[in-house]
């Protein structure tokens, strides 16, 4: 399979009052076309500054410090990648909510409490796809779908340069202006109309209603339901879920795996890249895994692999502490707690908590190393642990 | 068996207050009626979404919210006279001592904890109430339970900030048990953990309840959770009890629909293991205006006529196992038929 992400060596830092966080050491993952990728981890092992980072919206303190992260969108030219580091801001601003989008934790703090539902998921088209929304109003207004009335004249002007470049100095020039800068609203309603249909492809029957309410009237897989349709909107290559259905309940937490499930299978979306740290959503919809600790990448491999032949010490302790359905007796535990990254641990990060430690773990750090099958593990002691 | 805690048609309204002279116009019916034994030594798992009173439950036997109506007996484990905690009054509870036998951990340890005490403090204030030890016994003690949830007497000049989220929870754990207790609600006390401190708490609470020989109220959404530390599990929907049964039986046999769906709900950290993916529709509907007849019957994939107008009792189905569903003796065929198994293990 052709990749479509690739981050090489990422690592960002974050410099407090404290210290400096390693928060990524040389992070490198990669993410075919078609794929799930899935990176678990506990809190604070770096999993959303990762994303983050590959989003560029990092804030304040943190620095990107180095490394590449390619991608390869273009279906006709798989080879051709660029890197999203050294793009300037306005180039990654057209990119994202277009190429690549994100779905955030929490619901309520993504979704704008003064904004109606439609204003919402409208906006994305507002920013990325005012070209072709002007064309289309353009071919409406020639069929007579609609009609612009007394100030056809102007309108029709309006919208051609705005197919042409939306950001043409006139237009913005127009849109300061009192009355003339109501130029924008059909095009408005034509995007208000597009929010009604992707939030019923996401098979919620009464869209045309719902984009006129606000947030706090829905619940909250509804809400969660919204920020993937803002997601969605433009059609992207890849979606990356940043602890999508932590906070929803049980069977709502279903309902939106199933929805994103349902969404890959119509190729509504081709990648996605699911940040979680529950191992039971990995399990069920991802096809491979990546596992981090304290900002390095221990292990990836697929799902079946993973659950089945872990091999880093941590994955393994990690799978055991996780409660399942036919096992019984007490839970596995790690001792310890997650180092705190201003003075991470010398060597390996996981050595202190690690059972089979030896001096070398104390000293160097481990290379991920490929075992085969898209299976790399990072660890000094892989030969004894794959006999094991 | 003996019980410590018998709740009886306890109801929990919360008025809704509207109109100029604030007056009551609605409420919301967050407990709508429960009976329930608690027996001694066991821990009782609550299971349920958010919304369907588990909360309520522990809180409103704590009297941290006063119930509406209904009964708590409370059954002393020195043998003295029994109580009924609903209709106690504040002093009175003070006054026999059951305050210091009811205690309850909070689900967020950050918050349940004053960033402005040290752990010294924290852990000494239940006993400072009892006004029956000096300075100096009181460090003592407040050492012996931070040596028993897991941490040393290092830890005692420190504020809750300086400890991960693990550790915070241990600490609220020994203000729990600080008090020499007979009975702990858990609220939700893993929810905010990670994996693998989740694992470490939960082992030590088991410990607990076997050393100090306490009964705990352990409330969770997590079905898997309190499968490793509940002998008992009751379910709960809309402020209603619907199906009651001893773990094995309830993950071996679950006989609501609801049950089902919440089992087939968590994501399953095993590849290789087949269960049926029951995915409800819609949401939980507002306890403002609950359902007519079977509270589920809006979300049932089996409902019939009958759910939508009579509600279903809460009745014994087999030993010990209750449940309350019209169908109750042909929810596993049903299952079975409709998403091929109805096995989760």
């Amino acid at each position: 399979m052709a990749k479509l992400l690739e981050t090489k060596n990422l690592v960002t830092n974050f410099y407090t009052y404290e210290g400096s966080v390693k928060a990524l050491d040389n992070v490198s993952i990669s993410i075919d076309h078609g794929e799930t990728f899935g990176l678990v981890g506990e809190s604070g092992c770096g999993k959303s500054v990762t994303v983050r980072s590959v989003m560029r919206i990092i804030q304040s303190p943190g620095v990107i410090e180095g490394g590449e992260v390619l991608y390869c969108d273009d279906a006709e030219h798989p080879e051709q990648c660029e890197d999203l580091l050294i793009k300037s801001e306005e180039a990654m601003r057209e990119l994202r909510g277009d190429r690549i989008s994100m779905i955030f934790q929490e619901p309520n703090a993504a979704l704008n409490p003064v904004l109606t539902i439609g204003e919402q998921v409208a906006e994305s088209y507002m920013f990325h796809r005012q070209r072709s929304m002007s064309r289309q109003i353009l071919a409406d207004v020639e069929s007579g779908k609609i009609s612009f009335g007394i100030f056809s004249p102007l309108l029709k002007w309006a919208y051609r340069r705005a197919s042409e470049n939306p950001r043409a100095p006139a237009l913005r020039l127009m849109s300061k202006l009192p009355l003339l800068k109501l130029w924008g609203r059909p095009m408005r309603r034509e995007a208000v109309n597009r929010s009604v249909g992707i939030i019923e492809r996401l098979g919620i029957s009464n869209a045309a209603e719902l984009v006129t309410r606000y947030p706090h009237n829905l619940s909250g897989g509804m809400k969660q339901r919204i920020v993937i349709a803002i997601a969605l909107a433009c059609n992207p290559t890849l979606l990356i879920a940043d602890e999508a259905t932590s906070n929803l309940d049980v069977t709502i937490q279903a309902q939106i795996l199933e929805l994103l499930q349902d969404l890959k299978e119509r190729r509504a979306i081709s990648s996605v890249l699911l940040i979680t740290h529950d191992l039971g959503v990995v399990a069920e919809t991802c096809d491979r895994v990546g596992v981090m600790y304290a900002g390095i990448l221990c292990e990836v491999a697929d799902v079946k692999t993973l659950f089945n032949n872990p091999v880093h010490p941590y994955t393994r302790a990690l799978l055991n502490s996780v409660p399942r359905f036919c096992v019984e007796g007490e839970l596995a535990t790690i001792e310890g707690s997650v180092p705190n990254l201003v003075h991470p641990p010398a060597g390996c990060r996981f050595h202190p908590r690690c059972k089979a430690a030896s001096d070398i773990c104390k000293q160097e750090k481990p290379k991920l190393v490929d075992l085969g099958n898209g299976h790399s593990v990072a660890c000094h002691h892989i030969d004894e642990k794959i006999g094991e | 068996m003996d019980k410590i805690l018998e709740l009886k048609k306890l109801k929990k309204h919360y008025p809704i207050l509207g109109g100029v002279m604030r007056r009551p116009v609605n409420s919301v019916r967050a407990l709508d009626g429960i009976d329930l034994d608690i027996y001694r030594g066991e821990c009782l798992g609550v299971v349920g979404e958010s919304g369907c009173g588990k909360t309520t439950t522990g809180k409103a036997i704590l009297r941290l919210h006063p119930p509406t109506s209904g009964d708590i007996l409370y059954h002393p484990g020195d043998g003295g006279e029994s109580h009924n905690i609903a209709k106690m009054s504040y002093s009175a509870m003070q006054r026999t001592g059951i305050r210091n036998k009811l205690q309850m951990v909070f689900q967020d340890p950050t918050t349940s904890l004053n960033p402005r005490m040290l752990i010294k403090h924290i852990i000494a204030e239940p006993l400072k109430e009892q006004k029956r030890w000096g300075a100096r016994e009181l460090e003592t003690k407040v050492v012996e339970l931070l040596d028993l949830v897991g941490l040393t007497g290092d830890h005692l000049m420190r504020y809750p900030h300086e400890f991960s989220g693990g550790q915070r929870q241990r600490i609220a754990v020994a203000r729990a048990i600080a008090a020499s207790p007979e009975f702990i609600v858990l609220d939700e006390p893993t929810s905010a953990l990670d994996v693998s401190v989740q694992a470490q708490i939960l082992n030590l609470l088991h410990k607990l309840r076997k050393q100090l020989n306490l009964t705990y109220l352990f409330v969770t959404h997590h079905l898997l959770v309190v499968k490793y530390i509940s002998t008992r599990i009751a379910v709960m929907y809309l402020g209603k009890m619907i199906e009651l049964a001893k773990t094995e039986d309830l993950f071996a046999g679950a006989l609501h629909p609801y049950t089902h769906a919440l089992l087939s709900g968590i994501p399953n950290p095993d590849p290789n293991l087949d269960k049926p993916r029951i995915v409800l529709e819609g949401d939980v509907p507002s306890p403002l205006d609950p359902p007519r007849g079977c509270r589920f019957h809006t979300r049932c994939p089996f409902a019939i006529n009958v759910c939508a107008k009579e509600d279903p009792p809460l009745v014994d189905a087999a030993d010990g196992h209750k449940v309350a569903c019209h169908r109750r003796q042909e929810t596993r065929k049903l299952v079975r038929e409709k998403f091929g198994t109805a096995d989760y293990c």
